[in-house]
């Protein structure tokens, strides 16, 4: 099959330790990357832009807290705060002529700063009070955000976002804007994969399976933590802000309202804890099911010749959502990566499935 | 600084307080039980009071036959959540289930506005809205109702937890897995404290239905009750009755000074300091146990 293992021998470390050892791993993710960079040519300007953009790049704030919450094993109940940080500080930077690149890295770093003082909570509780906690400092932060002048423009007010300028060049077409997400979000997922086998990545895991245990053996829990708080809120930060330049255009206190932060959640959870495709799966999943879901609904009801209500419609879609966050918990909690895993699984060794480790 | 006004503004938080603390009983029972937080308790409270308009406008029974029937149907429901979702769910990470209770929310919410719709209907429980003078101070009689309810439901579980019943779900609470040694059965127990729970979330929906009318609002008191809670700890029912009064008490009173300055809308942002100040500082809360972990 696409799979096949046999005759695959690593003769050097360095094969063995590849990023990805099998070469129908590395066809695979060619193939993917040259649909990636010719979707502008292929896809409709609508589909590049309303579905594949946006895609990108809530799946980089995804694997973001997919660092704190699959690999860290720290709760992060308030990520879209810190998305929202990084989102006013790089537009109120790009407004006030900061050049864009700077704008948004000092998005990241305002993030990371904030992000360290969620984490001050995670080194004193742990497990459901810290969850607890981040997602009350998610409140105090929509708080913040909505009711200081300084930051939101007002109540109830948006923040226009200036256009983007990537060194001097105006980038305003789609397809310039796909390319910068789909950038950052080829950057995360490097190093995320890299992550995995870095020895800080390791000391996050001794950290997440036993904070104590880590400590016997040498990893300086504490300072983990913080490492994990910051690098992930950085990543959050930058999404948040390119989710703001090249998706929204404009910035308000509900897009990282404390709903935004749950459906983060559900997208790491669906997709699947740690699994950077899953990641993918994730946030592709709960971004999109919702429309699609609204569609089959009509069709259905169109079908049985019945007729729904606007309101039941509007609200069938999230009892979907949430329905789909309990089935994915009851039938595979691991997620949709997972589900991938078992299928890569069974294809590695098939049709010879007692071969099996 | 005037002091009857500064005295209303306690009293009435203090009242009011006492009815967030029935929505953190319910939160309270679980987590004694089965070591759940129940981040649902907040829509079910939402469900509770649209299953009694519904039974008294659908059906077109009187209120007080209403309120029992649909305190009785949510006992089924609250069985139900727990049989469906929670029980296979045991012994998973602690993410799992909070994201389990999360998911519960989203879609209790979400089914109860498809179904019923989301404009705000009113909850006549005939409380009249006739101004209650104590002395000089003037009181909302639906939080002093509130407030004798709340009180009458903590003696109702200090009596109830002396029965037979009540100790088996302490044993449970204490330790599960010696409580099933000895032939308890942890599942029949769990189920019914999802069950009182969730009647509890019906006589808050309607004591709140009552105040603030029946809209989607009811599901945004989960952060006032889990706030209680957890400042009472989360398993201890006197702490959540005490906690409710505090937590009142500090938010009717912050909130009345603050507001003026800074614009409205500070009642959410001092109950949500309080929830982190009191992690920070004594995370098992007022009265709650302090576990010691293994390592």
């Amino acid at each position: 099959m696409l799979f096949r293992q046999s005759g695959i021998f690593h003769t050097s470390y360095a094969d063995a330790r590849a990023l990805f050892p099998l070469p129908a791993d590395r066809w695979m993710i060619g193939l993917l990357l040259a649909f990636a960079l010719t979707a502008p040519l292929t896809m409709s300007s609508l589909v590049l832009s309303t579905h594949l953009l946006p895609w990108l790049v809530w799946t980089a704030a995804v694997l973001g807290l997919n660092l704190i919450l699959g690999w860290a094993g720290q709760f992060h109940f308030g990520y879209a705060a810190i998305m929202g940080i990084g989102a006013y500080t790089a537009v109120h930077g790009a407004r006030n002529g900061i050049p864009w690149e700077i704008a948004v890295v000092l998005g990241g770093v305002m993030a990371a700063v904030i992000g360290i003082v969620f984490a001050f909570a995670a080194l004193r509780v742990k497990g459901l009070y810290l969850a607890l906690s981040t997602l009350a400092l998610q409140f105090v932060m929509d708080w913040v955000i909505s009711h200081v002048p300084a930051i939101s423009g007002g109540s109830q007010a948006t923040l226009q976002a200036p256009a983007m300028r990537l060194l001097g060049q105006a980038v305003t077409s789609e397809t310039g804007l796909y390319y910068v997400a789909l950038g950052w979000c080829l950057l995360v997922t490097v190093f995320m994969l890299n992550l995995r086998r870095s020895a800080l990545g390791r000391a996050l895991v001794a950290v997440r399976e036993k904070d104590f245990a880590a400590a016997v053996i040498g990893v300086h829990s504490l300072y983990y933590k913080l490492v994990a708080f910051a690098t992930s809120s950085f990543i959050g930060g930058v999404s948040g802000a390119i989710l703001i330049f090249t998706f929204y255009r404009a910035a308000t206190p509900e897009q990282f309202a404390v709903n935004v932060s749950i459906e983060l959640l559900a997208m790491v959870i669906v997709g699947g804890l740690g699994s950077i495709i899953g990641s993918y799966f994730g946030a592709a999943f709960i971004l999109l099911m919702p429309g699609l879901m609204n569609s089959l609904i009509a069709w259905l009801a169109q079908l049985a010749g019945a007729s729904l209500g606007v309101e039941t419609l509007a609200h069938i879609p999230h009892a979907v959502y949430g329905a789909l966050i309990i089935v994915f918990l009851l039938v595979e909690p691991m997620g949709l990566g997972k589900m991938y895993n078992n299928l890569r699984n069974y294809l590695l060794v098939w049709p010879f499935g007692y071969a099996r480790k | 600084m005037d002091f009857s006004l500064f005295a209303e503004l306690a009293i009435n938080g203090a009242l009011s307080g006492l009815m967030y603390s029935l929505v953190a009983l319910g939160i309270v029972l679980i987590y004694k039980s089965s070591s759940v937080p129940n981040l649902a308790q907040g829509a079910m409270t939402m469900l509770g009071a649209y299953v009694v308009l519904a039974i008294a406008n659908g059906i077109g029974l009187p209120m007080w036959t209403a309120i029992p029937l649909a305190m009785g149907t949510m006992f089924f429901v609250g069985m139900g959540i727990e049989r469906v979702a929670l029980r296979r769910l045991a012994g998973r990470p602690i993410i799992m289930i909070l994201m389990m209770t999360l998911g519960l929310d989203i879609f209790i919410r979400a089914t109860t506005m498809a179904i019923w719709g989301g404009s705000s209907r009113p909850m006549s429980i005939g409380i009249s809205d006739e101004p209650l003078f104590l002395g000089p101070l003037l009181l909302n009689r639906s939080y002093v109702v509130g407030a004798v309810v709340a009180a009458a439901l903590f003696a109702i579980f200090f009596f109830f937890f002396r029965t037979r019943r009540g100790i088996v779900l302490r044993a449970i609470s204490d330790d599960y897995i010696a409580s099933w040694s000895i032939g308890i059965s942890v599942e029949r127990g769990v189920a019914f404290s999802w069950a009182m729970s969730s009647v509890l979330a019906t006589t808050a929906g309607v004591l709140w239905g009552s105040v603030q009318g029946v809209n989607q609002g009811l599901a945004l008191l989960l952060l006032k009750g889990l706030t209680v809670a957890v400042l009472g700890g989360l398993d201890s029912i006197g702490g959540a009755i005490l906690a409710g009064l505090l937590l009142g008490l500090l938010e009717g009173v912050a909130s009345g000074y603050l507001d003026p300055l800074v614009g409205g809308g500070s009642r959410d942002l001092v109950v949500a300091a309080t929830l982190i100040l009191t992690i920070l500082i004594r995370p098992h809360g007022l009265f709650g146990r302090h576990d010691i972990e293994r390592i």
